[in-house]
């Protein structure tokens, strides 16, 4: 597994600091606690993947890592330094080391493919138009989109092409910090493994950190070399941490929780039945057997 | 397991009812305050990124266009017509005091002081205002903004500043196009229809009407191009998910604007009125 290969393993490696730290992240919209006293460290150099069920809370996560959802409690860090305490123009300069992949590919509507991908350079840089021309060329050829995209919009292309080109957006400033939104969503299962593949090439660039957020396991297993997994808040006790899982891959397939291995082997449960107690229906008078195979996509 | 939601108990009878009603009061007026601070730091972000950072020129112009040139026929038809129906309105009641040939005067006065500014900010609301929050109302539900900010880029320069400044600065334009159109046609029917003397007619709108008028109206027009774009911004960028969200914001970003613009109307006219008797002490002009 690639993933194991590029794993950091050196003493040295091990004793730096981690570039993303996550502590004791609270996160409530009105009544609503969606991330209950998270605390997740990321080494330089890592893929770190975050699972989870839909509504679990992995988008907020991965957002708060940014600075686009503020914290209700706890904190985060970006290579040591507090993404709370940051002012709007620090925390803006901040984001330059942060690459966003989202889970539309959130590309502007109105811009050609071209200038979607070189707005971080003419945003950040004092680069010509002239050198932002081959600098932009060289990541679609690099995201496997063909140049004869770049003068289209967004709506022109593909769901594919879409992401591709939202990756070469998130690659233009060569940053640290790599965080992918559900980056297969809504794409086969070949144009799938083509952003797996894109991921892992992404990775071997010098001194890149990927975090993914994902509810595929065939993208888990690919591309992690650790998994962590989130339990919806409101599906736990009180005292219950919501972080159910964090560990290798490896492990992930040998867990004993019978929540990771509900989520793992993709099935249902008794979900339906709770679903429609939760929603005030009563569950005697259902049929449904409780073994049903959740169809996750 | 879904842990159980603790709900507050009131106390028992019509003391409980009436602190229900209370507590109730309370959270919509908390909610009003708000929601006003929340619109005025917007503005105050929005001012300050005016100040903080010029605009590009390849940002500006599209929406300018949009805002203004786009918005030029409607307004001027709607200006023309509404011209047109005053004279209708008014002829029968100016006729039967053997005033007819006053009519000018009343027609442009209402034009330029109220009708003018008034119709050019409903159709702007109506046309742009609602447009503006449907576009950034999609842009925040495709996370086109968090994109704009996970790139280090500010979104209210980006989307904001372009929107204010095209409606601050092309709204009085468009004024001016409302009251030479009303003017117009409020004319064409009194000559051509009512058959009502040129002369006269153009004399008695002269002596009634004079710069001040005009310019009343116009400064009007800046407060309005102002309040539009902050407020149908500002729904835009707080829009709930789902297109029934960019509907919903669209249709109050129309809805507040143009409430804001009658008040805003109301409060700016008894200021002016008041500047005007303080430059001219002698008392209002009479028109009959």
């Amino acid at each position: 597994m690639p993933a194991a290969a590029t794993a950091p393993s050196s003493a040295a490696d091990q004793a730096a600091p981690p570039l993303l730290q996550v502590d004791r992240l609270t996160v409530r919209f009105g009544p609503h606690e969606v991330l209950r006293d998270i605390a997740i460290d990321v080494d330089a150099g890592e893929t770190l993947v975050i699972l989870g069920e839909s509504g679990c809370g992995k988008t907020v996560l991965l957002k708060s890592m940014i600075g686009l959802v503020r914290p209700s409690g706890g904190d985060v860090r970006f290579d040591g330094r507090s993404l709370g305490r940051l002012g709007d123009r620090q925390l803006a300069h901040l984001r330059t080391r942060y690459g966003f992949v989202f889970q539309g590919a959130a590309l502007f509507d109105s811009a050609s493919i071209a200038d979607n991908i070189a707005f971080p350079l003419r945003e950040h840089t004092r680069l010509s138009e002239g050198e932002i021309r081959p600098i932009v060329e060289s990541l679609v050829d690099e995201v496997g989109l063909p140049r004869s995209a770049l003068a289209k919009k967004p709506v022109e292309v593909s769901g594919g092409m879409r992401k591709r080109a939202g990756l070469a957006r998130a690659l233009a400033l060569d940053p640290q910090l790599i965080l992918y939104d559900e980056p297969t969503t809504g794409l086969d299962p070949i144009m799938s493994d083509v952003i797996n593949e894109l991921i892992l090439r992404v990775r071997r660039r010098p001194g890149v950190t990927s975090v993914v957020v994902t509810h595929d396991m065939h993208t888990a297993r690919k591309v992690a070399d650790r998994i962590v997994m989130l339990y919806p808040v409101a599906r736990l006790r009180p005292d219950e941490p919501q972080i159910v899982f964090d560990g290798t891959p490896d492990r992930l397939a040998s867990s004993r929780d019978p929540r990771v291995r509900q989520f793992v082997e993709g099935r249902a449960g008794g979900r339906l039945d709770e679903l429609r107690e939760e929603q005030g229906l009563a569950a005697a008078g259902g049929r449904d057997d409780g073994d049903d195979t959740e169809d996750s996509r | 397991m879904p842990a159980p939601a603790a709900t507050a108990v009131s106390p028992p009878g019509i003391a409980g009812w009436l602190a229900d009603r209370v507590a109730d009061l309370g959270e919509l007026a908390i909610g009003w305050v708000a929601s006003i601070g929340d619109v005025v730091l917007f503005a105050l972000r929005t001012l300050g990124w005016i100040v903080a950072r010029r605009q590009r020129r390849e940002v500006l112009l599209p929406s300018f266009y949009q805002i203004g040139v786009m918005s030029l026929p409607v307004v001027a038809l709607t200006g023309l017509f509404i011209g047109m129906v005053l004279a209708v309105q008014s002829y029968a009641q100016f006729k039967s005091l053997g005033l007819e040939t006053r009519l000018g005067s009343v027609i442009n006065l209402s034009l330029v002081r109220e009708l003018g500014p008034v119709l050019a900010a409903t159709m702007l609301a109506g046309r742009v205002g609602s447009a503006m929050a449907a576009e950034l109302g999609t842009m925040r539900v495709t996370e086109q903004i968090d994109a704009l900010e996970s790139m280090g880029a500010n979104p209210i320069y980006y989307l904001v500043v372009p929107r204010f400044l095209g409606c601050l600065v092309l709204i009085p334009s468009l004024t001016v196009m409302a009251d030479f159109m009303g003017v117009l046609g409020g004319y064409l029917y009194s000559h051509l229809v009512l058959g009502i003397d040129y002369h006269h007619y153009w004399e008695n709108s002269r002596a009634y009407v004079d710069a001040f008028d005009f310019l009343m109206g116009i400064s009007k027009s800046f407060f309005f191009g102002a309040a539009i774009a902050l407020v149908s911004c500002h729904h835009g960028f707080h829009c709930a998910p789902g297109a029934e969200g960019v509907g919903r914001a669209a249709t109050n970003a129309f809805v507040h604007s143009f409430v804001l613009i009658l008040v805003l109307d109301l409060f700016l006219g008894i200021g002016l009125n008041h500047l005007h008797d303080f430059i001219h002490p002698d008392g209002p002009r009479r028109l009959l």
